[in-house]
């Protein structure tokens, strides 16, 4: 299949890379749609570009997959893309209020994580959490009522988008602060160390994050200390609304490690995320931190409240959509391999929007939190102190 | 038992012999406990304290700046890295916000850190951690993410260490929904409350004062025994009276009973309230002793613009205003950052006649006080 470079008019940027081949190499079968089931035959497939690799010897691109995976692929990521949209519609609908950042494109990545890893690896996060939140197990009711702040949400409502958390599965949030996730991160890993425990924590953020200095004094401490913590940089190519090459010097982000490995990823193949998960965590178990960079992109702006459009051209923004969509990536390699048709995909892409419009209704009906709930979870134990509302004379409470 | 109080510093400066102020314990000996002749330094207690939590909860860990091989920068940590090895106790490279960071996570995670800032001036550097990550997270997840860290170490002005290494922060972080703030002054309150610290579920910013460091408190045997916790959020009368009411905490409690004693002799009997948490701030006992004194006098050795008397004062104005029979006084630290000549700086900190007169003034404002020469 030829090779073709599209360059983007605005800054001759590489983010629209070639949709490389993906195809198998075996002839492909035809096959009864039950594929969503099939968990035995193996399909071959290579990522869509080699690993880049920074002081380490990058993993293989050829890939075992099977038709089950491939079909829960598709299913996740449309919900998840499906969540994402339906969120900008509750936010223009002032349902939800304040921040908003949504995560559509970059659905890969947290797809390809979840395949390599489990509930007892850690995920850490900042801000634009949504679908990391579901990836590790999170409900899209949690999701929705949590938005529009209602008790049936993930934090009773408290917490808001950027603070989604499920510790039970390894997610601990959620952060608004750029960058204080990443020393978060690696202190979950020096847990998982001194429990021995044998687990990994992925410390997730963006381009824009990745020059804060907490960074590096992170970093140098996993690395002197051998911690089980795998940086991933979720590069969007832009911090907000700062490009990458006018934020920082040298935006090979997995080389900025130094003396940690790191490696470059398309983040919009969900099994090169999986790839390089998959030899991250095998790797910090061994040796230590390891940089991953995930060569990805969204599509709406920073937040709800960014047109996107002020800082990047909408050519560059559909040229992505066409030549490097994740689901799309998945959907032609559904057809590829016979697995199912464009009728079942559709079928697929119905349901799941049923699923979400179901969880948004239901959403709605969750009351907000009682007034009481002001009050609640300032401490674990609060000693019978006292706390107050604006007016203390009014309003005046015991801390349990 | 005046005695003078050295100390070597580790920190910056070439190693020196530093004067401390005189303190005088004399009074607290006279307090309950003293039966047995046994006493402790601060530094002893806040050891012991570690030790024995270490010992309790394989959970526990320490970490920061020389905690480790240097045996800690003021000693605090000495023995514990022979006696719980490196992975316990671990020395960080001189990034507060990289080791904060990750001892809250390690936190989140469910292990129980002990974070030492060599002294509270440098935990500006990781001030976003202390509150973003840790004080507001249990709010935040709806009770998901609790975090049981201590952040301890030296508060407040030491003695010629200059503007940047001299300020106190009890009033910063006091402010802060989700933290708790205490505030030792004698050995048994620095057992007790490191302790509870440790055990508490909750952040914990826990405020050690350098110059008390070295100082000596009796201790009785209740005080020494492993399980020994005193109560996070109740003050301490450390001496009754009832002519006008004396609020401190740290160093300043020491100089407020030097200066109950020198009131007691003019007449006035003043009762000292040792705070020993700032948060959450114990306004029960404070008001009840105002309404029993009816004059107030709040001492603090930091910053006086949005300080812990003016907190104390609001208190008691909006729980006790029919009670007080003078103005609220408050003696603190100087309006101005620390200076390092040796004049300046005694004029920067309260002294106790600072709190002498004050407290007079509250008494003498009253026409039916009999005023003495």
């Amino acid at each position: 299949m030829a090779l073709s470079r599209l360059a983007s008019s605005s800054s001759g940027s590489n983010l629209l890379r070639p949709f490389a081949s993906a195809l198998s190499l075996t002839p492909s079968l035809r096959r009864p749609i039950s594929s969503a089931a099939d968990d035995s035959t193996t399909l071959t497939i290579e990522t869509s570009l080699p690993f880049t690799s920074h002081n380490c010897e990058p993993p293989s691109r050829t890939l075992e997959t099977t038709p089950k995976e491939l079909m829960t692929f598709f299913r996740d990521m449309a919900l998840m893309r499906r969540m994402e949209i339906a969120a900008d519609s509750l936010y223009k609908a002032k349902l939800i209020r304040g921040f908003c950042h949504l995560y559509d494109g970059q659905e890969a990545v947290a797809i390809g994580m979840e395949a390599a890893i489990t509930k007892k690896d850690c995920i850490i996060t900042a801000y634009r959490d949504h679908c990391t939140f579901l990836g590790r197990g999170g409900t899209l009711l949690q999701v929705f009522a949590e938005l529009m702040g209602r008790q049936a949400g993930s934090s009773k409502g408290k917490g808001g988008s950027m603070h989604f958390y499920k510790k039970d599965a390894g997610f601990y949030g959620g952060h608004g602060i750029v960058g204080a996730q990443i020393p978060l991160g690696c202190g979950l890993a020096f847990g998982q160390k001194y429990s021995k425990d044998e687990t990994v924590t992925f410390a997730l953020y963006g381009d824009g994050a990745a020059n804060q200095g907490q960074l590096f004094e992170a970093l140098n401490i996993s690395a002197l200390w051998d911690l089980p913590a795998i940086l991933v940089c979720e590069n969007n190519h832009y911090g907000m609304g700062t490009a990458e090459w006018r934020a920082a010097k040298s935006p090979a982000y997995y080389k900025r490690g130094d003396y940690v490995p790191g490696l470059k990823v398309d983040g919009m193949d969900v099994f090169a995320v999986k790839q390089a998960c998959k030899f991250a965590k095998e790797h910090a178990l061994k040796n230590g931190p390891i940089i991953l960079e995930m060569d990805t992109y969204r599509y709406h702006g920073h937040s709800m409240s960014d047109p996107g459009s002020t800082y990047r051209t909408r050519d560059e923004i559909s040229g992505v959509r066409q030549e490097r969509d994740p689901i799309d990536r998945i959907r032609k390699l559904i057809f590829a391999h016979d697995l199912a048709n464009e009728k079942d995909l559709k079928d697929i892409e119905k349901e799941v929007r049923k699923e979400v419009d179901e969880a948004i209704a239901q959403a709605k009906e969750s009351p907000m939190p009682e007034p009481s709930e002001l009050f609640t979870n300032i401490y674990v134990k609060g000693y019978g102190t006292e706390s107050f509302g604006p007016d203390r004379k009014e309003i005046r409470t015991v801390l349990p | 038992m005046l005695g003078i109080l050295r100390q070597k510093v580790g920190a910056g400066s070439p190693s020196a012999m530093i004067l401390g102020q005189r303190i005088c314990p004399a009074t607290s000996a006279m307090r309950g406990f003293a039966s047995s002749a046994k006493e402790m330094t601060v530094r002893d207690a806040l050891n012991s304290a570690l030790d024995e939590e270490m010992s309790a909860d394989p959970k526990v860990f320490l970490m920061g700046e020389e905690v480790g091989e240097y045996q800690g920068a003021y000693k605090i940590t000495k023995g514990l890295l022979d006696k719980y090895g490196p992975d316990r106790v671990r020395d960080t490279p001189i990034t507060e916000a990289g080791f904060t960071g990750i001892g809250v996570g390690a936190a989140y995670y469910g292990l129980r850190p002990v974070i030492e800032f060599m002294t509270f001036n440098f935990s500006m550097q990781a001030i976003d951690h202390i509150i973003n990550s840790a004080a507001k997270s249990n709010y935040m997840s709806a009770g998901q993410i609790n975090v049981p860290i201590v952040f301890r170490g030296p508060n407040g002005a030491a003695a010629g260490v200059g503007a940047q290494h001299s300020q106190c922060y009890a009033a910063w972080y006091a402010t802060c929904p989700g933290l708790k703030v205490l505030t030792p002054y004698s050995s048994e309150d620095a057992r007790g409350l490191l302790k509870a610290a440790i055990r508490d579920p909750d952040p914990v910013v826990f405020l050690e004062n350098e110059i008390l460091y070295g100082e000596s408190f009796p201790i009785s045997a209740e005080v020494l025994d492993s399980s020994f916790c005193l109560p996070i959020g109740k003050a301490k009368i450390e001496r009754e009276g009832k002519d006008v009411t004396i609020t401190a905490f740290s160093k300043m409690v020491g100089y407020s009973l030097q200066a109950a004693e020198i009131l007691a002799k003019e007449g006035i009997s003043a009762e000292v309230i040792n705070l020993r948490s700032i948060r959450p701030l114990d306004r029960k006992t404070i008001n009840d002793s105002v309404r029993k004194t009816n004059r107030l006098v709040t001492v603090e050795e930091g910053f006086p613009q949005h300080g812990v008397g003016a907190e104390i004062c609001a208190s008691v104005v909006e729980d006790s205003f029919g009670y007080l029979d003078a103005p609220v006084e408050r003696i603190a630290g100087a309006d101005v950052p620390m200076p390092y000549a040796a004049n300046l700086e005694r004029l920067a900190v309260p002294q106790v006649e600072d709190i002498v007169r004050a407290a007079k003034r509250a008494c003498y404002r009253a026409s039916s006080l009999a005023a003495s020469a």
